[in-house]
């Protein structure tokens, strides 16, 4: 459904990216692991044109969802964003209510039903809903850390997309927090297509159902997946002696 | 294996793999013994020897849990992966098949201890054969593991089918030494249940080698049929 077919990224004369070609399954969790400055969130971020908010980066290749590409000419990368939603690793909810942080995506989309019970929907999917149902008109930064994150994800899950991308959701959360975030995901990934970036090796282990591993291009600073396969054997049996050696610790 | 400052952080980790192994070597070494000596106590009819096997096979399996406590204790804090878990496991299955073996040891051994007043075993030297190439499968199969030698674990397994045609033929000929003479139905019965103890050991050290095959491959085989 979301497919990376020979994908490049240039930040103006610098590549970060090369040649990468990689099929995120449907309604699955893929993670994306690999060492600092690898290009795992550059990846992350052409798949629904974050890039295109940098100076001077350059995407190429193409991006497939859904059989057309999200690069070619004519397609609006508001409307991409919205299909294919994100999360990021410092929670940045709105300085505004916790029903306007769920329900402003949905305005802004021109959302034309019931918005008290899209927002409810919307927190009840992210777990949220009974921490904070008595208290909506509460500011979505009094929320503890782990519910903030929880409240970006319902505010991503509110403009209904098929896929979300987490960007480290739980770098900046407590082990609890990120439990909970975690089995958010088992149960979102029934209808959502996930990608998730970890630094975390045991999360994407215990998460993911597909694993890429990501490494620089010997002797260049661009990233590229060097393995892709089920979680499973890239954990119990890689193929490639980089990947066995980054996720036994032996690579620094 | 990567040098340098990469190794450093996981250095302990390196040298309690390096513990796990000599271990697992050094209780595989006391298996043996056991073999060796229960097989030497029946060639001998020793009784006191046999005795002491059985004694000694208790520290046996205090040894077993002691690694197995080491497993466990690495699974929890290191978050083994790849052929670091594969290590592990490989090594918690292999102390178990070497447990067994001991008990094979034991049973020669107790069999040794019944048989003491019967007359003298008729000649069988298929059994002799059969403990011969057992105790060479164990050498191999622990050899396999110390060096992470594939194609030798290889040839453990394949020596398994061997043992299976020895053992066959052991029986045929204990059933027409049972069947001229009845008188030896009680000391060929034993026999039979000696050459059983052995041909399990070649089993168990089967699996060993079937252990030390995943472990260096990732790849779960049986070799058993």
């Amino acid at each position: 459904m979301l497919e990376a077919s020979a994908v490049g990224v240039f930040y103006g004369d610098r590549e970060a990216l090369r040649e990468v070609s990689l099929r995120i399954p449907r309604r699955k969790i893929t993670a994306l692991i690999g060492p600092s400055g690898c290009g795992k969130s550059t990846l992350l971020r052409c798949f629904n044109r974050m890039n295109d908010l940098i100076p001077g980066a350059r995407v190429e290749g193409e991006i497939f969802f859904e059989g057309f590409n999200i690069y070619q000419p004519g397609v609006d990368p508001v409307e991409v964003r919205r299909r294919i939603g994100m999360v990021f690793q410092k929670p940045n909810p709105f300085p505004k209510s916790i029903y306007e942080n769920v329900a402003w995506g949905a305005r802004i989309n021109g959302y034309r039903g019931d918005m008290d019970e899209l927002v409810e929907r919307s927190l009840r999917r992210a777990a949220l809903w009974d921490e904070v149902k008595d208290d909506l008109r509460k500011s979505g930064l009094s929320l503890s850390g782990g519910q903030q994150q929880r409240l970006c994800i319902a505010r991503a899950l509110a403009v209904e997309p098929e896929v979300i991308l987490m960007d480290e959701p739980c770098s900046a959360l407590d082990p609890i927090a990120t439990l909970k975030i975690e089995e958010l995901m088992q149960e979102l990934k029934q209808e959502y297509t996930i990608v998730i970036v970890t630094h975390n090796m045991q999360q994407a282990a215990r998460v993911s159902d597909y694993t890429a591993m990501m490494m620089l291009v010997e002797g260049t600073r661009a990233g590229t997946v060097i393995e892709f396969g089920e979680t499973k054997r890239i954990f119990t049996n890689p193929r490639d002696k980089r990947t066995e050696d980054y996720i036994t610790g032996r690579y620094g | 294996m990567k040098g340098g400052k990469n190794m450093a952080l996981r250095e302990s980790f390196e040298r309690e793999l390096a513990r796990l192994h000599e271990d697992v070597s050094s209780m595989g070494a006391e298996v043996q013994r056991a073999i060796v000596r229960a097989i030497a106590a029946l060639d001998h009819r020793d009784v006191e020897r046999a005795r002491s096997i059985i004694a000694e096979d208790e520290a046996i399996n205090e040894h077993r849990f002691r690694i197995e406590a080491a497993c466990h204790g690495l699974m929890a804090t290191q978050q083994p992966a790849a052929r670091d878990l594969r290590t592990l496991i490989a090594a918690l299955m292999i102390i178990v098949d070497l447990e067994r073996m001991a008990d094979h040891a034991k049973g020669i051994a107790k069999t040794v201890i019944l048989t003491a007043n019967e007359p003298s075993f008729p000649p069988a030297p298929d059994l002799r054969r059969i403990a011969d190439r057992v105790r060479q499968m164990l050498d191999q199969g622990l050899q396999a593991f110390a060096t992470g030698d594939v194609a030798l674990a290889r040839r453990v397994c394949e020596a398994d089918d061997e043992i299976d045609h020895l053992y066959k033929q052991l029986f045929n000929v204990l059933l027409s030494y049972m069947l001229e003479d009845p008188r030896t139905i009680t000391r060929c019965t034993y026999l039979l249940w000696i050459a059983h103890n052995l041909e399990r050991i070649g089993d168990l050290a089967t699996n060993v080698a079937e252990r030390v095959i995943y472990c260096e491959t990732g790849h779960l085989q049986d070799t058993n049929f």
